[in-house]
């Protein structure tokens, strides 16, 4: 960036109103001293007040009347954190958790932990290692695993028909 | 007829069922939302159009509306993207900058005749005209800034961009005003400065 733009960022800032007051001062005193910044701001100021007295452009007589008319053929939406239910993005979050977790439990298994063993800074993983999660990797497992997210799913569900419930009764 | 009410009032109203109390909202900000979106798609016709879908998405959606902005804010980031939408299905890049050319050489063209006619004009229509020249975006910012009474907070929420980018695309908008300015009105120009 140049001098010049430097010092018509500097102004337009001051201009607009959101120099520091530190900056502003600096700004001030450099009017008071400075030709250049003094020409510049002076610049500056007619264009600034050259766009304020720019006018709105006005549509035709009949734009509200149109608008009017077409608004007769909708209804307002409901707000999108009445159909957007908490519960549900959080019994989502929840799924994807669980997912994760038992990917990395699995994945974890796998790592073979007794070649780090040379450093000194190696961790004790052997026990780990001994699990057999073969036994819980089977088809019971999995099995168990969708019947809890069934019942996650139809708690979520119930909790959801439960609070319409509500809604309907207040509205009645 | 004005109500003199707060728009969050009219707001209310509205979402209670007063249908018509709409009319209020479109009456107020009507000016602003086309002088918004005729800058950025340069047609009056077109501009009139999306300025109409633009209290009708408003409308549709005034359930979402939270207060937790001015309804203004709201309503220009509506305006934004459809004008936006409306650009990219006439196929016009509104960020590129073919686009600055495609309006430097349509400058260029007339200004012949601006030439002529720049002695009957006034300042206001100058301000008007030379916003005109510059590209939607350099346009849109500026109006926002100047006519809509938007603040660079407001701006940065209404076009999704940082405040320090906002700040630095209005110091660039303004420039290319300047330089519009000087270069096809430049003899009302030096009694500004």
């Amino acid at each position: 960036m140049n001098q010049e733009q430097n010092i018509e960022q500097q102004l337009w800032a001051y201009i607009d109103g959101i120099s520091s007051t530190e900056e502003s001062t600096s700004i001030e005193k450099l009017l008071q001293s400075n030709l250049e910044w003094k020409n510049k701001y002076h610049e500056l100021m007619g264009i600034h007040q050259l766009m304020n007295t720019a006018e709105l452009e006005h549509p035709s007589m009949r734009f509200t009347k149109n608008v009017m008319e077409k608004i007769t053929q909708y209804h307002i939406a409901p707000a999108t954190k009445n159909y957007i239910n908490k519960k549900i993005i959080w019994g989502i979050a929840g799924f994807f958790f669980t997912l994760i977790t038992v990917f990395l439990i699995y994945g974890f298994s796998q790592v073979e932990w007794t070649s780090a063993t040379d450093s000194k800074y190696a961790i004790d993983f052997s026990r780990v290692s001994q699990v057999d999660f073969s036994k819980i990797f089977n088809n019971n497992f999995v099995n168990g695993f969708m019947m809890v997210n069934v019942l996650l799913g139809l708690v979520l569900l119930d909790r959801v028909l439960a609070n319409k419930r509500k809604k309907f009764q207040k509205q009645t | 007829m004005s109500t003199g009410l707060g728009d969050n009032e009219i707001i209310s109203r509205v979402l209670k069922g007063e249908q018509n109390a709409y009319a209020e909202l479109v009456n107020r900000y009507q000016a602003y939302v086309f002088t918004l979106t005729l800058r950025m798609i340069k047609s009056r016709e077109d501009a009139e159009e999306v300025a109409q879908d633009v209290f009708i998405k408003a409308y549709r959606s005034l359930a979402d509306f939270r207060g937790e902005s001015k309804f203004s804010t709201w309503l220009y980031t509506i305006a934004n993207t459809t004008s936006i939408t409306f650009l990219r299905k006439k196929k016009l890049d509104v960020h590129s900058l073919d686009n600055e050319k495609v309006f430097e050489v349509a400058d260029s063209k007339d200004s012949g005749f601006r030439a002529n006619l720049v002695e009957q004009k006034s300042r206001v229509n100058m301000v008007n005209e030379a916003i005109a020249m510059l590209s939607p975006d350099d346009a849109e910012i500026i109006t926002l800034f100047y006519k809509a009474e938007q603040n660079l907070e407001e701006i940065s929420r209404i076009l999704r961009l940082e405040t320090n980018t906002v700040k630095v695309r209005l110091h660039r908008a303004r420039t290319r005003l300047k330089e519009k300015m000087e270069k096809n009105f430049s003899e009302e120009v030096k009694n500004i400065y």
